[in-house]
Formats: C-alpha cells, sequence, structure tokens
C-alpha cells in the first residue's frame, strides 16, 4: 500500500516536473516568438546570433537554426542568470523578494487542472492526461489565475518607487474589471455543455473537451462567447492592447522598473507562462482541445501514438493562439488606462451578461422544446 | 490672409466604433509584413555602401608623392566649431630638400573625436587640401585619451589622395626654371 | 598738447557731402575722419609720405580760377566751374585746401586701386596658408575690399629668396615685398639707423640691408608691426600662432619711464607677443624690441608661483597671518618698488603709517636712448612720488637701509618685488631681520625670506602707471595669474586690515581708488578710476615737478616740459 502510493507520488512528481519545464520552455520560446514575429512584422531579421558551438559546426542545419536564433532563450536566461544582482536601498527587501514568486507560482499552478489530451487503453478506457482531474477545473483555474495578481501588486507597492505603484495600481483595477467579464463569458459555455440531453459533466475542462469531440467546437457554436473571453484573456495577462501595468512609455518598466536580473527574468517568464495558460485553458474550452476538427473524428487510432499525436495536436492550436497573441501586439496600439476601464466595465461586462442571459433563455427553450 | 475652414468630422459609424473592421485591417497589414523582404544588414560582416560626400572621421592627407599637405595655417582649428582640433605649428627645416620650400608643417595636429560633430567644416576650409571627412565611420576607443587622434593616426587614417593642384610643387619649378632673381 | 593750439579747420566736398577737416592734413586722414577709407600701404600716419604704392588713389578737383586775375570762373549757371584733374591723385601726397572735391569711390578710384591690387598681386606668392601676417594683412583686406576676385596673370610668377635674416630679430620674405618702404623709411628716420633699402630694379627690386650692417637696433621690430604684408616678420613670432587666435588686452609697457602703451596678444593664458598700441602723446604707434620681451618672463623657471611661510608651501591665509604677526613687532622697515603699480604703493604706504615704518625705495637707472626706452628703467617712479609713499628721489642703492641694519634699528622687513643684494645690502646686514617678500619671482632675497607672497606681474593684474610726462596710464590683465594668487594689492590691503585686527573688506580698483582720490596733497587728488581714459591721464606734477629726474629728452618728452607744465590742470578737475 505505502508502496503503491510512494510511487503514484514519485509519478505524480515526476509528471509535474516534466509538465513545468515543458511550459517554462514553451514560455521561453514564446519571447522568441515574440522576437522573431515582431521582427518579421517590421521588416527585420530578429535574434540570429546565438549559437551552440557543436551545433553550429553541421552544415545547413547549424547555420539554419542560428538564424532561427533558436539558442537565444538560453542566452537570455543565462544572461538573467549571471547579471549583477542590484536591489534598491528603498525597497521594502522581503516584498520585493516575494512579488515574484508570487507572480509565478500561480501562473505554474493553473496548469495542474488543464488536460492536454487522453489516452484511451486497450480496453476502451480513456484517461484524460492532466495532473489533477478535478472536476472543478474551471473554477480553479480562475481562482489561482487571479492571484497572479497579488505578485504585481505586491512587485509595485514594495518597489517604493513612484512607477511601479502605478503600475501596481493600474494592474489591480484592470484585473479585476476584467475578471468579471472573464467569469460571466464562460458561464454560457457551461451552460451549453451541461445542459440536459448534452454529454459533459460538471465543470471538469476534460469533459469539456471531449464535448466538442466529432461536432462543432465551441467557438462556431458560441462566438461571442469566445470573443469576450479572448478580449478578458488579453486583459488578464497583461498583454498589449492591455499592458497597462507595464505601459514602457509612461510608466518606465511599470511595476517590474526597480527589479533587475534574475528577479526580473521571473517576472518576464511569468508574463509569457500566463499567455501559455491562457492559450491552452482558451483552446479547451472553444478550440476542441486535442480533438481534430469539427465534425470531424479523429483521424487517429487510440493508444499511445494516438495521444501523443493528440497532445501534438493540443500544443499546435496553443501555438497558433500564442501566436494571435503576438500577432495582435504588434498591431496595435496601447489603450489609454480609461479607455481600458471603460471598455471592461461598460462593455465588455455588459455584453457578458446579455450573453449570459440570451444563452440561458435559448437553452431553457431548447430544453423545452426537447422535453416536449 | 489664411481661411480657416472647418472640417466637420463625420460621425462613425456602429461597425467603426467597435473598431473591430479596423482590428482585422490592421492585422491583415502586419500579417502581409511577415513575409516581405527584409532590411536588415547584417552590421559588422556586410558594411553599408557610403553614398558620395559622406563626412565620416576626418583625417590628414599626403600628396601622391607621400608628402605631409598640411601646412599648419590652422583654418580649421579656427573655424572647428565645437573646438575639436588643435594644432602645434611647426617649422620645416632649411636643410630638407624636398619641402624647405614649404617653410611650415605641424608638429602636432590633435582632433578629439569626442568633441567633433562632423560637420566638414575644416575641410571645407582648408586651402591645401589636406584634411578629409573620409569614410571611416566607426570609432571606438577604451579611453578618452585613445579617441584623441594625433597626427600620426590621422596620416595613417587618411593615406594618400589625388591632388589636382600640385601647388607647391608649382612653385618649386617656377622657382627652378621661372624668373628666379 | 595740441588741444591749445587752434587749429584752422576748412571745407572740402568728399564724395558729394560739405564736410569740415583739419587745415593742413592729408586726403586719407581727412577721409578717415569722415569715416571713409582710402586703402593705402606706403602711407602711415608718423612717417614722412613716400607715395610709392598708389594705392591710395583718388579722384580730385579744385574750384577753376582765372590764371590771369584770379577770378573764380563761372559755369552757365553762375556756379564755379571745377577743374577736376584728369588722373588720379595719390590720398598720400595732396593736402586738403578749401572747396577741393575729392571722390574715394568714384568709378576712376575704383579702377585704380582695383588696378594696383592686381598689379601689386602679380608677383605675389599667395601662400597665406604659410603667412604669419595673415589676419592681419592689409593685402588680403584690400584684395577682398578692393581688389578685382581672379587673376589674369598667368605666366610664372617670381621667385624670390624667402628667409632672409635682416637682423637677430627680423626675418624677410621678399616675395611678399610689396616695396611700400616704410621700414626703410622708419629705421631712417625713428629708429636713426639706417640700414634697409632697395636694390635693383623692377619686379627684381629687393629689400636688403646696406652691406655690412643688420637691421639690429632695439626698434628692428616695429617694421614689422608697420609692414603692410607678411614680408617682415618677427623671428620670435614666426609660426608660433595665427593672429585670429590672439586675444588683445591693453597694458602699458613695463620695461622703463617711458610708459608705451602696449597690446598684449595671449591665447588661452598664454602670451604670444606683445606690440605697441597708438598713443600720440606717448608712444605714437612705437615701442622698443626688449619692452616685447617681457612677457617670457611670465612662465618663466624662476617664478614663485606659491605662497610659502618659513620656506614651506603654504596657504594664502598662513602667509598673511604670519606676515601680520611678524609685523605687529617694532623696528619695521619697508622696501617698496617703482614696479609696482600705483594702487600697491598707495596701499604700501598705507602700511607704513600703520607700522610707523620707514619706507626705502630703491630706483634701477640706466641709459636713455632718446626714444622709448628712458633713463629711469622702472614704470612708476613718479607713482611713489604721487601716493606719497616717498619724498625723495630714490637712488640706486639702500645705504640708508643697511645703515639702519647695522644698527639693530629694523627686525622686520618687508621687501616687494626688490632683491636686496643687487643694492648693497650683505647678508651680514640681514642676520637679525626677519623678511616677508611679495613678489613675482625667485632671487636671493626671496630665498632667505621668511614669508614669501607670490604675486603677479603686470600682464596678471590690472592698476595703473604714472610715466615720466606724468601720464596716469591703466594697464589691464591678459592673462590668468598661477592658480591661487591673487593680485598684489588685495594682497596689501589684507595684510593693512588684519593689522588693525579688522577683517579685510572685498577691494576693487573702483573702490581703492575712491580712497587715493581723498590723498589731500597728491596730485591724484579727486582721481576717479572710471574716469581714467584708455589713452591716460596727464597729472599735474605741482612740486614734484622741481625734482630732478634721470631722463632725457625723448619721443613726445621733453625734461623742461615737466618742469613748466604744473599750471596744466588735469583732465578730471577741468570737467
Amino acid at each position: 500500500m505505502d508502496a503503491e502510493l510512494m510511487q503514484m507520488l514519485a509519478l505524480k512528481v515526476t509528471y509535474a516536473l516534466v509538465m513545468v519545464s515543458v511550459v517554462m520552455s514553451i514560455a521561453g520560446y514564446t519571447v522568441l516568438a515574440e522576437r522573431k514575429v515582431c521582427a518579421w512584422m517590421q521588416g527585420r531579421v530578429g535574434p540570429n546570433r546565438t549559437v551552440l558551438p557543436f551545433i553550429s559546426a553541421i552544415p545547413f542545419i547549424g547555420p539554419f537554426l542560428r538564424n532561427l536564433g533558436l539558442f537565444q532563450p538560453l542566452a537570455d536566461g543565462l544572461k538573467f542568470l549571471f547579471k549583477e544582482e542590484i536591489v534598491p536601498g528603498h525597497v521594502n527587501k522581503f516584498y520585493y523578494y516575494l512579488s515574484p514568486i508570487v507572480a509565478l507560482v500561480p501562473a505554474l499552478t493553473t496548469m495542474t487542472v488543464l488536460p492536454f489530451g487522453e489516452f484511451t487503453n486497450a480496453e476502451g478506457f480513456t484517461t484524460p492526461l492532466v495532473l489533477a482531474n478535478v472536476d472543478l477545473g474551471i473554477l480553479f483555474i480562475f481562482a489561482i489565475s487571479s492571484l497572479g495578481v497579488y505578485g504585481i501588486v505586491l512587485g509595485g507597492w514594495s518597489s517604493n518607487s513612484k512607477y511601479p505603484f502605478l503600475g501596481g495600481i493600474r494592474s489591480s483595477a484592470q484585473m479585476i474589471s476584467y475578471e468579471l467579464a472573464m467569469g460571466l463569458s464562460v458561464l454560457p459555455v457551461f451552460l451549453w455543455v451541461n445542459a440536459p440531453g448534452m454529454t459533459g459533466s460538471g465543470l471538469s475542462l476534460a469533459s469539456i473537451v471531449n464535448s466538442q469531440e466529432g461536432t462543432a467546437w465551441l467557438v462556431l457554436v458560441q462566438p461571442f462567447s469566445a470573443f469576450l473571453f479572448l478580449v478578458a484573456l488579453f486583459a488578464e495577462t497583461n498583454r498589449l492592447p492591455f499592458d497597462m501595468p507595464e505601459s514602457e512609455t509612461d510608466l518606465v518598466g511599470g511595476f517590474h522598473t526597480e527589479y533587475g536580473s534574475f528577479k526580473f527574468g521571473i517576472f518576464f517568464v511569468a508574463e509569457y507562462a500566463h499567455v501559455v495558460i491562457g492559450s491552452a485553458i482558451f483552446t479547451t474550452l472553444f478550440l476542441g482541445g486535442w480533438h481534430f476538427l469539427p465534425w470531424v473524428a479523429d483521424p487517429w487510432a487510440p493508444g499511445w501514438i494516438g495521444s501523443l499525436l493528440g497532445v501534438g495536436w493540443f500544443l499546435a492550436k496553443t501555438f497558433c493562439l500564442i501566436f494571435f497573441f503576438i500577432w495582435v501586439r504588434w498591431t496595435l496600439p496601447r489603450f489609454r488606462y480609461d479607455q481600458v476601464m471603460k471598455l471592461g466595465w461598460a462593455k465588455l461586462l455588459p455584453l457578458a451578461l446579455v450573453n449570459l442571459i440570451f444563452y440561458m433563455i435559448l437553452v431553457t427553450y431548447l430544453d423545452q422544446a426537447s422535453a416536449s | 490672409m489664411i481661411k480657416t475652414v472647418v472640417m466637420e468630422r463625420k460621425p462613425l459609424s456602429l461597425s467603426e466604433r467597435t473598431y473591430l473592421p479596423q482590428i482585422a485591417s490592421g492585422l491583415k497589414t502586419t500579417f502581409s509584413n511577415l513575409f516581405k523582404k527584409k532590411v536588415t544588414l547584417q552590421y559588422p560582416e556586410q558594411r553599408p555602401s557610403i553614398p558620395r560626400g559622406y563626412r565620416g572621421v576626418p583625417t590628414l592627407v599626403k600628396d601622391p608623392n607621400g608628402r605631409e599637405k598640411c601646412v599648419s595655417c590652422q583654418l580649421c582649428e579656427f573655424v572647428c566649431p565645437p573646438k575639436a582640433i588643435r594644432i602645434t605649428p611647426g617649422h620645416i627645416p632649411e636643410d630638407d630638400e624636398e619641402r624647405s620650400h614649404v617653410e611650415k608643417a605641424p608638429e602636432e595636429f590633435e582632433i578629439d573625436m569626442l568633441r567633433c560633430i562632423y560637420c566638414g567644416y575644416c575641410e571645407e576650409v582648408c586651402p591645401e587640401e589636406a584634411i578629409f571627412l573620409q569614410e571611416n565611420y566607426s570609432l571606438s576607443g577604451y579611453s578618452r585619451e585613445e579617441l584623441v587622434n594625433d597626427k600620426e593616426k590621422l596620416y595613417e587614417m587618411g593615406g594618400t589622395l589625388p591632388d589636382k593642384h600640385f601647388k607647391w610643387d608649382k612653385k618649386k619649378t617656377d622657382e627652378e626654371q621661372g624668373n628666379a632673381h | 598738447m595740441s588741444a591749445n593750439v587752434k587749429v584752422d579747420m576748412v571745407t572740402i566736398i568728399l564724395n558729394g557731402e560739405e564736410v569740415e577737416v583739419p587745415d593742413g592734413i592729408n586726403l586719407i586722414e581727412a577721409a578717415q575722419i569722415h569715416g571713409r577709407e582710402v586703402p593705402h600701404y606706403c602711407y602711415h600716419p608718423k612717417l614722412t609720405v613716400a607715395g610709392n604704392c598708389r594705392m591710395c588713389l583718388v579722384e580730385m578737383g579744385m574750384p577753376m580760377r582765372d590764371r590771369g586775375t584770379g577770378e573764380p570762373v563761372l559755369d552757365s549757371d553762375g556756379n564755379q566751374k571745377i577743374g577736376w584733374i584728369p588722373k588720379p591723385v595719390i590720398g598720400c601726397g595732396t593736402n586738403v585746401s578749401p572747396g577741393m572735391r575729392v571722390n574715394t569711390d568714384s568709378p576712376l578710384a575704383k579702377d585704380s586701386r582695383e588696378g594696383i591690387m592686381e598689379f601689386l598681386l602679380v608677383n605675389h606668392p599667395l601662400d597665406c596658408p604659410i603667412c604669419d601676417q595673415a589676419g592681419e594683412c592689409r593685402l588680403q583686406e584690400f584684395a577682398m575690399d578692393y581688389g578685382r576676385g581672379y587673376s589674369r596673370f598667368v605666366e610664372r610668377k617670381n621667385v624670390k629668396p624667402k628667409r632672409t635674416r635682416l637682423g637677430p630679430k627680423v626675418t624677410l620674405d621678399d616675395e611678399r615685398c610689396i616695396l611700400c618702404s616704410r621700414c626703410i623709411r622708419f629705421c631712417q628716420e625713428v629708429a636713426k639707423d639706417d640700414v634697409l633699402g632697395f636694390v635693383d630694379r623692377g619686379s627684381y627690386s629687393t629689400l636688403t640691408c646696406f652691406p655690412g650692417k643688420e637691421l639690429s637696433n632695439n626698434y628692428s621690430l616695429n617694421t614689422v608691426d608697420i609692414c603692410p604684408v607678411g614680408a617682415l616678420t618677427s623671428s620670435d613670432f614666426r609660426f608660433k600662432m595665427r593672429v585670429w587666435f590672439l586675444k588683445e588686452s591693453p597694458s602699458i609697457c613695463s620695461e622703463s619711464s617711458a610708459g608705451a602703451n602696449t597690446l598684449v596678444e595671449s591665447r588661452e593664458g598664454q602670451i604670444y607677443r606683445i606690440t605697441p598700441r597708438r598713443n600720440d602723446s606717448v608712444n605714437d604707434t612705437w615701442m622698443t624690441d626688449s619692452g616685447r620681451e617681457l612677457f617670457k618672463k611670465v612662465k618663466s623657471e624662476s617664478r614663485l608661483t606659491a605662497h610659502r611661510t618659513n620656506g614651506c608651501v603654504d596657504t594664502l591665509d598662513a602667509a598673511v597671518s604670519f606676515s601680520v604677526e611678524l609685523l605687529s613687532n617694532e623696528k619695521i622697515a619697508i622696501v617698496g618698488s617703482c614696479n609696482s603699480s600705483v594702487e600697491e604703493q598707495y596701499l604700501l604706504r598705507k602700511l607704513a603709517d600703520q607700522t610707523k615704518a620707514k619706507i626705502h625705495l630703491p630706483g634701477h637707472f640706466g641709459e636713455d636712448d632718446g626714444l622709448l626706452l628712458s633713463a629711469d628703467r622702472t614704470p612708476n617712479l613718479r607713482g611713489a612720488l604721487a601716493t606719497g609713499m616717498v619724498k625723495k628721489y630714490p637712488s640706486d642703492n639702500l645705504k640708508p637701509l643697511a645703515l639702519q641694519l647695522v644698527k639693530g634699528a629694523v627686525k622686520t622687513l618687508l621687501v616687494v618685488n626688490e632683491d636686496l643684494f643687487a643694492l648693497g645690502i650683505t647678508k651680514e646686514h640681514l642676520k637679525k631681520a626677519k623678511i616677508i617678500y611679495v613678489g613675482t619671482h625667485v632671487n636671493e632675497t626671496s630665498k632667505m625670506a621668511d614669508v614669501v607672497l607670490a604675486g603677479l606681474t603686470v600682464f596678471e593684474k590690472s592698476g595703473t602707471f604714472i610715466n615720466r610726462n606724468f601720464r596716469l596710464q591703466k594697464f589691464f590683465q591678459a592673462v590668468p595669474g598661477p592658480a591661487g594668487l591673487v593680485p598684489d594689492f588685495l594682497v596689501l590691503n589684507r595684510i593693512a586690515s588684519e593689522l588693525s585686527g579688522k577683517v579685510a573688506e572685498s577691494l576693487g580698483l573702483e573702490s581703492l581708488w575712491k580712497e587715493i582720490g581723498k590723498l589731500r596733497t597728491s596730485c591724484l587728488k579727486g582721481i576717479a578710476y572710471r574716469e581714467i581714459p584708455s589713452d591716460g591721464l596727464d597729472l599735474d606734477p605741482g612740486k614734484l615737478a622741481d625734482l630732478s629726474y634721470v631722463e632725457g629728452p625723448a619721443l613726445n618728452f621733453s625734461p623742461i616740459k615737466a618742469k613748466t607744465t604744473d599750471k596744466m590742470k588735469p583732465k578730471a578737475a577741468k570737467d
């Protein structure tokens, strides 16, 4: 019994470590993708200098990888590690050190409940690939991810300096404003999935994904919900056009102005981890997760190969979404702070409410229709 | 007289007020840019082509016979707006066969590149066509002293440029063949 | 002196404009009075007219008179006819007369100048880049103002020797010479040392020294000053610095009591040359060669650059308070200097009154050359008399002081810029005395001194001198002194104030002169510093005129005049 438990624990810890490293490296490469895409959009080349000694010697592939900047995240990470650690004299040391951790931990915690594939064994029994298949998946995600704002607020406040402080204030206001719209925009999804006669069950994310198998993706069923969710997601991840906490032009660097070296690196990675997790959630909720295409059954056979292909498909969708995040960032200008607030409270929130009520009525009507 | 015309701004339509079509067209623009030719110049390996009349680092040049052209008239020192040039004038000894008739040459010639603003006035004012702002645009150093170019460095950077006039050579032939006293 | 002579004015018509000019002057001067420039090379106001450069050609005409009767010849309108001279005349050689018509910028005059310029430039080497005269060259200036802009001369230019040594201080570049003969006339008329002349003819004409002679008199560098082109250059200043960098500060030559007005030309705190400044009552436009060398002492090895107490470098405060301590004792004597400015001498007198010290003043005398090097080789001996620092005319030694030292009547000695050992004092005399030395250069006295207060040279401070004409003249600071040194008069003022237990007030020359102007019996009474004109102020020597001065008659100076002008009042008082 104990041995079995120990084995279970060891397995889970291994899984967790693998997942953390995968998500972190995806976050790292998202940074690279951001730099590359932005460069291409601006007619530039982007990072193309870093290289590993042996790989560069390989003909064709070496220079190709170098031009792609594939080793840049490594160099960036090392740079953060080896930079001189500067702590301004006026900061509140405890919270100053705490806040990067507070920023990163929620971003990584949310992925525990995030399913990224499924495994069907020989008996036809299907298990979702997830660290913790919690029934209340989406609630857990909302609960944890909104803790991320504490990192930012703490960082802004503990820096004891005006620009970070303003960044922190803006960030907290923005998070609170858009969390509402975000929550309200996913409710119709669960209403729809859990409506009588539907296949879904509870708030589990895996079941939502499975409810989209072989049928329409939810983005097609509820495009408006998806749109609201996407906008709110941009705001929650502090991506342009909603990057109020940073807004380099008016707040220098926003909440992380006083941060340097590795602590800044953690903030930086946390932000991209948010983007990665956010994209994954959107894929789960609206883009059919690891399933192939709307109305098309998965072309791969069940088993290890099938589930790996499913995970790959899931990642591909997530990457497309990450690209979309980047694409929007380098297209749109930043909103003014009052515009952000106005959009959140006066536009998105009412729209989300209307959307919710519309689907409540629709689901009720359909329920009545199917009952009669 | 200037007339002021007040242009009425058209009220925005509903689609315009959502900004969504505009955002979409913006996304289209940026996306199409992804595949355009890149303009980046890979600097240390690729060098930009220097246009004619480019004003790089000021240098001193020698005439095609490898002789010093500057006579230390100090006009460049005078005209230099940031006072980057400093010349110590000197004599050419009388026993210098080739150049004693020029009489004067700089003993030291310093250009402080931390002060230089690359305006090219020195080149413009030089009556001997001895100072030129050539194509060298990249200069660096580890100390302030290193960025003060002395005479030796200025000649090294300047090299030799073709000379249209050979003013002093003419003078010498005058001396030999002309109405010598 | 000319102010008392009534000058007759005549009316001429200059460029169609009726103007009044003094009778007897030439057209160049007349035009200059009324702001018209007549370009000229050979004419110099202080030399005879030679009329050989032909640059000052103007058009001139006279009202016509009948030769037989002397009656005015009238034209049909009843106006007097003007008899224009068909060819241009030289402005320098033509004196004004009533009714004269002069055109300085008529087409004929312009044509003439252009032609002359072209001929002058035919064989001119155009080596302005290496020419020391560039920037103050009349040829450059007039080529710009009156030249035709380009040359039609395509043949080979004449080549002449370029580095001829005319004398120890003057180098000749024959190619640049335009044969104006100013230098020749200067040597004949002013320096009275006839060594220069032209040889050969036509374009082969060359300036040279007479065989066996060289231009070695003490005024030779004036030929460089008056040379309108770069033919004569100073061997010392040659290729040192371009003239357009030089800042000119008005100063007074401190070589002798002649008090020649000078311009000290410096760049960035470094003096490069001294040139004379025109003052028709003192030095005309000349100065001595030896006076031009004085600036070399400013940066010499033996310069005192720091204050010292007991031989160690110390701050000014410490040096002053140590001096005050020494001067608070009894038995004090002061050795003043005729090289000090009027202000310093006044403060020294004040200090002497405070400490009841006797002031000894040595004079420095030499030979009189009858021009600008007078027998009194100090610039301000008369200042010492005017401020009442001493009553008697100084002698060239300090025998009375030596006697007192022997007697033991002097325990502390304040010496200003004089070397006691050159003046008849021996080490034996000074055994028991403490010495405070205020001065600019190291000498035997400063080496012995207990306190050395390093002072500033005449080029580094402002002040006034009184020259042999009893003319009060201002000199101004040209270059900053060594770091940490303050003008001598401030040091003396601090010592005087602290001796009486006060903190020295900040003092400027203006406020100091308010005090000096209150001197009752002095000829400096009532003079304010601001009112001293830039070319000096003639003082009324009063009784001081009766002393027997050593200077003999010289340029703009006669010893008798100094005695007989006691009725002349100072200009300031007249106003």
